[in-house]
């Protein structure tokens, strides 16, 4: 026979007993998830900032140093704006190279592509409005197919130098004599086509902000 | 206008909350025996949604920047205080409604959709009306992937089925075949 | 009937009454993670701890929790797990943790838990709590690798990233989409549920005299 304990002998509880209950729960729940969440939230921002930093370099060929710019009422500032946490603030990043030169300016973007949204980060030089790399950063494209705009590295450095605004053609077309000329990945049509339009789309968005920002900045 | 548009479409088929994002199984595998339940197991879906919908949003802009790590502690409780207000309201304004309900409303509690729902929009950072449009769409393709197996099913109940697949293992199966079905509507409304 | 000894409790979680197979319990992230097997192994090692954690406090405070409040602060204990879980993969794992995306915090309504807590843990002594907790962790964790290994071998040709067949297999894609999630599982189940056919049917071919026999097994 298994020992079970005899039942309680009050009928009701009394309410001050649930909400103490609850209520310690609540405190105990608190105190520990605020305890973990200091521990773990340098080495989250850490982690994102590093992300960040590697697509940075990748886009604008390892700049020297890179300056983040915010998007402050339709212009390019130094500062983020007021009240708004630096981290969601929409934002560009200026590239320089070792001899304090500017390289180009890394944009991200996104748009819905195939199956979901795609985003990714470009980098970009206004003074010879050339593309100067991409990369995917978030794609749910079908695998094998729509996941080549971040698999083939023919596709991918096809954007080293590209001229905006960018031309999508069929695979293969791509004569070298018109540089704005990108071909897209056969079978995955739609996927390529998402990545040429969010860079100009984006180009299209900030080109305008960047000549503002260059024309005011020594 | 666009866009809320490709949010409603995309929550309710391309990206199906069922048949591709394997939220709402439970009622799925439970309730989709009949199309009559179905709907109205869908129907009530649709209605806690939206109303989830706007509280995170509601939590997400007012509450939550400041501890973030409460996020998913203040998202159950609300989505079960809401389920439990939902069923008192239905209870009081129509007992018949609530009569034919049953069972389903406080299974909506553990129903992945709702807190699904709710992180899918903090992720993707919808504001107040994109949020609105996510919900209905995901409604309405719950709904949608519902009836579908429901009518299946119930077309199928007198047909030859193997024995060792009777159960849960068909039900998956169809799924399966739904699901390969509506792939078929990725880059549905990709533009040029 | 004899209370379950300590390898009892432990081992029916693991095979006869395994959560995902055999109670069709949690099977939101068994389908939606298991596409590959490094994504199945991190998220029943994130559910084991889950499970295990919420077990052992469910069952040292079970004196205590009325039982009108058992189910809000059974899930809040669970909440509160699943919140650390998250914040720690995210910092130690980033990769993985983008992977399992949101299903990571939708461990929370993964009735597995709960329901272990409600039937179980609120049930027994702390030593059986979380022996049942680890045998039905682990049972979950085996659920998802067979998974994971069908998905992963069959949809990408490799297992946990190590390409299994070359470079020119090709691979299944269906097997990591979502259709390929329910129908792994869906013959999983059916091929289960023939095993147990062919072992309930074997004695009874036994016991019957010749002649019998034949026509039974027939």
């Amino acid at each position: 026979m298994s020992h079970t304990p005899p039942p309680t002998a009050e009928p009701e509880v009394p309410a001050w007993r649930l909400i103490v209950t609850l209520g310690s729960a609540g405190a105990f729940a608190g105190f520990l998830l605020v305890f973990v969440f200091g521990m773990t939230a340098p080495t989250i921002r850490a982690n994102k900032a590093a992300a960040l930093q590697r697509a940075v370099q990748e886009v604008l060929h390892a700049p020297y140093r890179y300056d983040t710019l915010y998007v402050v009422e339709s212009a390019l500032r130094r500062q983020p704006p007021v009240g708004v946490d630096p981290e969601n603030a929409e934002q560009i990043y200026l590239g320089y190279s070792a001899a304090d030169e500017p390289i180009g300016f890394a944009i991200a973007a996104g748009e819905p592509g195939f199956q979901d949204v795609i985003g990714l980060i470009f980098g970009y030089d206004p003074t010879t409005r050339t593309v100067l790399g991409m990369k995917v950063l978030e794609s749910k494209e079908t695998p094998g197919l729509g996941d080549k705009i971040e698999k083939d590295s023919t596709f991918v450095r096809q954007f080293d130098g590209a001229r905006a605004p960018l031309v999508g053609v069929k695979q293969g077309r791509a004569s070298g004599s018109d540089p704005a000329e990108v071909d897209m990945i056969t079978g995955a049509t739609i996927s390529s086509r998402a990545v040429i339009r969010i860079i100009n789309n984006a180009l299209e968005r900030f080109e305008p902000l960047i000549r503002m920002y260059a024309a005011g900045d020594p | 206008m666009g866009d809320l548009f490709w949010i409603l479409i995309s929550a309710m088929v391309v990206n199906n909350f069922t048949l591709a994002l394997f939220l709402g199984l439970c009622p799925f595998m439970g309730v989709s025996a009949r199309v009559s339940t179905a709907l109205r197991m869908g129907g009530a879906n649709i209605f806690v949604l939206t109303i989830t919908s706007l509280c995170a949003w509601l939590l997400n802009t007012f509450v939550l920047s400041y501890a973030p790590y409460l996020r998913l502690i203040s998202f159950i409780v609300v989505i079960a205080s809401l389920v439990q207000i939902v069923e008192m309201v239905i209870k009081k304004l129509s007992p018949a409604l609530f009569r034919q309900l049953g069972i389903f409303l406080p299974l909506i509690t553990t129903n992945c959709a709702i807190l699904g729902l709710a992180i899918f929009q903090t992720n993707r950072g919808y504001g107040l009306l994109e949020g609105l449009f996510f919900a209905i769409g995901a409604g309405l393709g719950l709904t949608l992937a519902l009836v579908l197996m429901a009518s299946i099913r119930e077309n199928t109940e007198l047909a030859d089925v193997p024995e060792l697949a009777k159960g849960t293992a068909l039900v998956l199966i169809i799924a399966g075949s739904l699901s390969l079905a509506f792939m078929g509507f990725a880059g549905l409304l990709s533009s040029t | 009937m004899r209370a379950p000894t300590s390898a009892d409790a432990t081992l029916r979680g693991i095979w006869r009454e395994n959560p995902v197979l055999i109670q069709l319990l949690g099977l939101c992230p068994a389908l939606a993670v298991t596409n590959t097997v490094a994504n199945s192994l991190a998220m029943g090692l994130a559910t084991f701890f889950v499970l295990c954690g919420s077990s052992f406090l469910v069952s040292v405070f079970r004196k205590l929790i009325p039982h009108e409040v058992r189910i809000s602060t059974y899930i809040l204990i669970i909440a509160t797990f699943v919140t650390i879980a998250d914040m720690t993969l995210e910092a130690v794992v980033p990769t993985i943790h983008k992977a399992l995306g949101a299903f990571i915090a939708l461990i929370v309504v993964n009735c597995m838990i709960l329901g272990r807590q409600e039937a179980f843990a609120s049930k027994h002594s702390v030593g059986t709590a979380v022996l049942d907790a680890v045998g039905t962790g682990l049972g979950f964790i085996i659920a998802l690798l067979m998974m994971g290994t069908v998905r992963e071998v069959l949809g990408n040709g490799s297992f946990l990233g190590v390409s299994l067949f070359g470079p020119s297999y090709e691979p299944w894609v269906v097997m990591i989409l979502p259709p390929g999630g329910f129908l792994t599982l869906g013959f999983l189940l059916l091929g289960l549920s023939w095993m147990r056919r062919r072992k309930t049917s074997k004695p009874a071919v036994r016991e019957w005299p010749e002649g019998v026999a034949d026509k039974r097994a027939a």
